[in-house]
């Protein structure tokens, strides 16, 4: 099953553990999003706000010269060309609007890359609301230019000083933010991860991105579906958003890549899938990066994105079930993939994003295997981090 | 026998209840700690299992986890601690903490070793009632331990009845939306959320906690339930950090922290 039950359960992982204090909004949230989304005055809004003020649909594109490489046909699905430069905006356009139909006036979130720091800064400026970011200082430090977009589009970032400083502190502060004004606050949470309803709301929004890839399959291969799809796996918001349409198709293989730091054994990483195991993180019930004592431990990766040491419910369902496969990738492989798109294809990925492209490197390809790489966003806000590596 | 219902049959003045850091500010402080804490006329204690990542905690309380875990706190050395020292106090011993703890050690490992410490009762704000009432309610009765749950303005009426069904020994009422260590005064709305709360006529008895941390919050919390939890006021005023702390031992502060909130002492309603 890769749809939730009535509880917020994918499979044995998901639900809501969230103190009393955040029942209500989480509450109202399960009761309405189904409905609210559903709805046509929404889905218009929605739309019509994604054609034109994001900028989709976005191309799907065939990358000759890597397909040369890698002797297989590799499409790009080119969700680094939406406004702002990433998938993410998907997400908190779907989210604003739910925001204003329950009548919430503040917006939190929390950033790792700054990339959902910088989309949910982007559509409160749209609507005119008020809107704090958290992240970590690690975070604000590799992840600068990001922000500043933030500021300029009028957001205040506050530094998440807890822990590792980097995402999941982030999201930590956005949490007990929110208990602490639960009235007027709504929480826009950047992955699907957090208690239920947010994994299964979040990837809803972000299921355009398969919607858009069956059409374009149909129009440049005759078929709807790929046999493969790569997407990397922070929390796991373009992964679900890439796979949605295709979860229940098993004849599509999918692929998701997870940060492995320094090396999947090296205690500096974020591959969660091989490291963790069941427990509780954010509220929701998924493999998590623990000690014995159930004590978080820190992860690591060269890309802000993906440092996090849990996963969305969802991919923990997916890869502990099999129908995903979950495959690490080291910073060195993710910065050498980066560097060989930009030259192979003139497209700079975010490191996030170029991840999944250097997992084309580890899978046994078929000559004719259609794969679509899910290109998750733009390299612009890891330019520092690229030339600090360049002609290594 | 169950320590918490008994405490709260028999007393009839205002119950305080102090919450304290396992491992903090030392690794082997928390016995001593108690037994100076029941000795000076609290009621009853809430130890805190020290967690990495402590969603419904204030800064205080995280940072006197982030220090326990440093000292090197872990969940058998705090039931070895304890097992040395439920034979030397009469009073209640609540755990805090979070359910992933729990469920890495083994929910029923985790009962049998807390039940062999003689811990009378749980808080564990992130279990959901639903997960409480489909799987772990008769392990927790089997062993005699009293899950708490909160409440707080929020939460409907409806599913205050719920909560007063599955409650133990008293209802944890959160006194405002918030963390745990803010301190301001006793708002109107607040009040008036009491008030709502006392007509309810609920069959369990109820503490206020989050943001306690003066006699005078102690008195007003006590016209409108059983007592109060006090929590980050407590651990500010052990803080070894602190340069007001420095020239008094931690006997000391213990006692001058309890003897300001309870003398003299406070009467309930
Ligand atoms: C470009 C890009 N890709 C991927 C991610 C990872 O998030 P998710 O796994 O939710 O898609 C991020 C997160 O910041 C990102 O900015």
């Amino acid at each position: 099953m890769t749809r939730i039950d009535e509880h917020g359960y994918y499979g044995r992982f998901g639900g809501a553990f969230v103190p009393e204090m955040l029942f209500r909004n989480i509450e109202e949230l399960r009761r309405v999003y189904t409905d609210w989304i559903a709805e046509p005055a929404f889905q218009k809004e929605f739309q019509a706000l994604l054609k034109d003020y994001v900028g989709r649909p976005t191309p799907l594109y065939f990358a000759e010269r890597l397909s040369e490489k890698y002797k297989s046909q590799i499409f790009l699905k080119r969700e680094d060309l939406n406004h702002t430069g990433a998938h993410k905006i998907n997400n908190t356009i779907g989210q604003i609007l739910v925001a204003q139909r329950v009548g919430k006036t503040r917006i939190i979130a929390e950033t790792g890359a700054g990339q959902h720091g910088v989309a949910t800064a982007t559509v409160c400026a749209l609507k005119g609301i008020k809107c704090i970011v958290y992240m970590g200082e690690v975070d604000i430090e590799r992840q600068a230019p990001n922000v500043a977009r933030m500021r300029m589009l009028g957001a205040e970032v506050r530094p998440a000083k807890s822990g590792s400083k980097t995402l999941k502190d982030a999201t930590n502060e956005a949490i007990r933010d929110w208990i602490q004004n639960p009235e007027d606050t709504h929480y826009i949470i950047g992955s699907v991860v957090g208690p239920h309803p947010f994994p299964d709301m979040v990837a809803r929004f972000q299921s355009v991105i398969s919607e858009e890839m069956q059409k374009q399959l149909l129009d440049k291969i005759g078929r709807e579906h790929p046999d493969r799809i790569i997407a990397c796996v922070g929390g796991g918001s373009n992964a679900a958003g890439a796979f949605y349409h295709f979860l229940n198709n098993e004849s599509v293989k999918l692929t998701a890549v997870e940060a492995a730091g320094e090396g999947v054994e090296s205690g500096k990483s974020a591959a969660t899938s091989i490291l963790g195991r069941d427990g509780i993180i954010h509220g929701s019930r998924t493999l998590l990066m623990q000690t014995k004592d159930g004590q978080i431990i820190e992860p690591h990766s060269i890309s802000a994105g993906l440092d996090y040491p849990g996963i969305g419910p969802l991919h923990a369902h997916l890869i502990d079930s099999g129908r995903a496969e979950a495959i690490p990738i080291t910073d060195k492989e993710a910065l050498e993939a980066g560097f060989e798109l930009s030259r192979l294809e003139g497209i700079i990925p975010a490191l996030e994003s170029a991840h999944a492209l250097a997992a084309l490197n580890k899978l046994a390809l078929e000559k004719e295997e259609v794969v679509v790489v899910n290109l998750s966003g733009r390299g612009d806000k890891d330019l520092a981090t690229y030339i600090r590596h360049m002609g290594e | 026998m169950n320590r918490i219902k008994d405490l709260f049959k028999v007393k009839d003045k205002a119950i305080l209840n102090v919450f304290v850091t396992a491992g903090y500010p030392n690794l082997s402080d928390m016995p001593e700690i108690v037994k100076t804490l029941a000795a000076s006329g609290v009621d009853m204690v809430e130890i805190g299992m020290p967690y990495s990542d402590p969603l419904a905690d204030g800064e205080t309380i995280q940072h006197s986890s982030k220090v326990a875990l440093e000292n090197g706190m872990h969940l058998d050395l705090l039931f070895e601690q304890l097992r040395a020292l439920r034979p030397t106090v009469d009073i209640p011993i609540i755990l805090m903490g979070y359910f992933n703890q729990l469920m890495q050690y083994g929910v029923e490992a985790f009962i049998q070793a807390a039940s062999e410490a003689g811990v009378d009762g749980m808080i564990l704000p992130d279990l959901p009632l639903i997960e409480y009432e489909r799987t772990y309610k008769p392990l927790f009765e089997a062993a005699n331990i009293s899950v708490s749950f909160l409440i707080c303005p929020s939460t409907p009426a409806d599913r205050i009845r719920k909560i007063d069904t599955l409650s133990q020994g008293f209802i944890y009422m959160v006194a405002d939306a918030a963390t745990t260590g803010q301190t301001r005064d006793l708002s109107e709305a607040q009040r008036t959320y009491f008030k709502h709360i006392q007509r309810l006529d609920l069959q369990n008895p109820r503490l206020i906690g989050f943001g306690i941390s003066t006699r005078d919050h102690f008195v007003q919390a006590a016209q409108f339930a059983r007592g109060a939890i006090i929590g980050s006021a407590f651990l500010r005023a052990i803080d070894p950090k602190k340069p007001e702390n420095e020239s008094n031992s931690l006997d000391e502060r213990i006692r001058g922290f309890v003897g300001s909130i309870l003398e003299p002492t406070v009467s309930v309603g």
